[in-house]
């Protein structure tokens, strides 16, 4: 089994409401000096066997460019995470 | 009659009310199935407002792979008609129909509100019975109303007259240039954040203004445009 990882942030210029609500939370944790805070998601892909890895990454990143991030307002990156075989 | 679909996604909430200010305004309302892969006729296209597959994702991302879409972006690209509320603007964002994208409303908040608009394009199949200009009333509810675009997108909508209404009195999200409604170059394609079609009977809405919307694209047609 194969798994591939894709994370998908806000593009650098793109406001982050959510991240700046977090930002704004910090204080009252006691926690001073951050001064940003930007939230992703990070989706996990399986694929069957895994014997072709790079088919795996091409396939993933076909599915991060049509359907899991919006190349508007988004950026994303994929990648293999090997898992150890049962 | 002329005949006007409207589409029912999972999750669409105002079909309903698309349907009926579309009966109102004197045209046939045909209810359109996400599933159908063919548009029955109709002579133009409305995607209604809702939280379509749950706005999983991204708002409208999963929706513009509906078997429906694939016929409504030909038809548009053809000339025909599509008009797209609040989620159903998100949806013609994520098909590309129309530029830009609507994210999360940057005071975190849902709005439910009558809110001002100022018409910047009157020449729209969708504005065309309002005067250029011309300010309305018209219930905004959203969560992901925020319109964005890079500066170059925006500045060419703004040079192309492509901004067909902006927030007056203030912003309900935060909206980028206080956007509130875009269109394609045709002018066939209008993409707006507000609820027309809950103001079109004084009964029920803030106002009657909405139903503009509806009769201009009656007008639009009667001219003889693609459909």
């Amino acid at each position: 089994m194969a798994r591939v990882i894709v994370d998908v942030m806000l593009k650098p210029e793109i406001l982050d409401p959510q991240g700046e609500a977090v930002t704004n939370a910090l204080p009252r944790l006691g926690v001073t000096g951050v001064s940003s805070v930007r939230i992703g998601k990070r989706i996990e892909i399986e694929f069957g066997d895994g014997s072709d890895p790079q088919a795996d990454l091409d396939a993933a990143r076909q599915i991060a460019d049509k359907l899991l991030a919006n190349p508007v307002i988004e950026d994303f990156t994929v990648r293999v995470e090997e898992l150890e075989s049962a | 009659m002329t005949r006007i679909g409207v589409v029912t996604f999972p999750g669409s909430l105002d079909d309903a009310d698309a349907l009926r200010a579309v009966r109102i305004a004197g045209a046939e309302p045909v209810a359109l199935w996400h599933g159908d892969a063919d548009l029955h006729s109709v002579d133009a296209v409305i995607l209604p407002g809702g939280f379509s597959y749950g706005d999983y994702l991204r708002a409208g991302a999963i929706a513009r792979f509906a078997p429906v879409m694939e016929q409504i972006v030909d038809a548009a690209n053809g000339g025909m008609p599509v008009l797209g509320i609040c989620n159903g603007f998100q949806v013609l964002c994520e098909v590309h129909l129309l530029p830009g994208a609507l994210t999360r409303n940057s005071h975190l908040h849902f709005r439910c509100r009558p809110q001002a608009l100022q018409l910047t394009n009157a020449g729209t199949a969708w504005t065309n019975a309002y005067d250029e200009g011309q300010r309305i009333v018209i219930p905004v509810k959203n969560i992901d109303g925020c319109y964005v675009g890079d500066p170059q997108t925006l500045d060419a909508l703004e040079a192309e007259g492509r901004v067909v209404a902006r927030y007056v009195d203030g912003s309900p999200n935060g909206s980028q240039r206080d956007i509130a409604a875009v269109t394609n170059e045709a002018g066939n394609v209008v993409g707006m954040m507000p609820h027309p079609e809950h103001a079109v009977e004084a009964l029920t809405g803030a106002s009657t203004d909405g139903l503009g919307v509806f009769t201009s694209v009656l007008a639009h047609l009667s001219t003889g445009a693609p459909t």
